[in-house]
């Protein structure tokens, strides 16, 4: 296991920046900014004509650790400790129940949670509390 | 969409993920740390992620109020907000399944996919799993069988 920061402040400002990007795009496109969605809807079968859009906020997303290189010289830190098969395990289960459950962290965490959704309050208490089951079983029992 | 919508959606998508870094949401670590409640007894637990979040609803709350109440938005003819309101079996399943896979490994989509921008072989093996586990549990919901209960998806 490796020792993290409590960083209050950073946390705070860039979930703000998650704040802002996901009202500028309900302001511009009417659109919630789900990245499960924005993800599965960039592959066929298309139900609207807005491929590119979501394609660029994609690239966006993909860009910004290359733009704070640039402009800092240096990657934010990043360290994954998951391998191999559990890496697929666990991105395939990502994918599936993001998009089985209509939502993940920044459709229901943060748009649906913002829209006092009740779909979305239920939504992120079950992956809440999954997500500290499965770390608490992965680290502490076994 | 016009090019001026396609350049906007980049920075919108630039904004995102410069949020997901400057936060650490971004660091796998730092996300299981969040969810290692055990952590809070032995002095491990990283609660930033709790302030991401706070920091999120803030301002996406008090944002879309405000957003919410205009005519229509700057580029489309509508406002596409999710219209389900029943709280069926799949919206314990999906999100109890995408629980456990963020608590194996600590990545969600949107951090995944900034993680390719790390050039990190680790993110592509993610990024690669993750879309396969979505068009998969698209498929499967849109079978006969399950469409009839199948949530519109929006």
């Amino acid at each position: 296991m490796i020792t993290t920061t409590f960083t209050p402040i950073a946390s705070l400002v860039g979930g703000a920046l998650i704040g802002l990007s996901a009202v500028m795009l309900m302001a511009l496109t009417g659109r919630i900014a789900g990245i499960s969605g924005i993800a599965v809807r960039l592959f066929p079968p298309y139900q609207d004509s807005e491929f590119t859009g979501r394609l660029a906020f994609v690239a966006g997303l993909i860009a910004a650790p290359v733009v704070v290189l640039a402009a800092t010289g240096r990657l934010p830190v990043q360290t994954i400790e998951a391998s191999g098969g559990i890496l697929v395990l666990a991105g395939f289960l990502v994918g599936f129940g993001s998009v089985w459950g209509n939502g993940c962290t920044s459709g229901h965490g943060v748009c649906g949670l913002s829209r006092l959704s009740a779909r979305s309050i239920v939504a992120t208490l079950t992956f809440m509390t999954t997500g500290i089951a499965t770390v608490f079983v992965a680290r502490h029992l076994g | 969409m016009s090019v001026i919508g396609v350049v906007f959606q980049f920075a919108i998508g630039l904004i995102f993920g410069l949020g997901l870094l400057i936060s650490g949401m971004s660091d796998p670590a730092k996300v299981l740390n969040f969810l290692d409640l055990a952590g809070i007894g032995s002095g491990s637990w990283d609660p930033s992620l709790g302030f991401v979040m706070a920091g999120a609803v803030a301002v996406t709350s008090a944002g879309f109020a405000w957003v919410l109440r205009r005519p229509r938005p700057l580029l489309g003819e509508r406002f596409h907000l999710p219209a389900g309101r029943e709280l069926d079996l799949r919206i314990i399943a999906g999100p109890a399944i995408f629980g456990v896979g963020w608590g194996l490994a600590g990545f969600c989509p949107g951090p995944a996919l900034t993680a390719l921008g790390f050039g990190s072989p680790a993110a592509v093996i993610f990024v690669a799993a993750m879309l396969a586990g979505m068009l998969f549990a698209r498929w499967l919901a849109g079978r006969p069988a399950l469409s009839r209960i199948a949530t519109p998806a929006d």
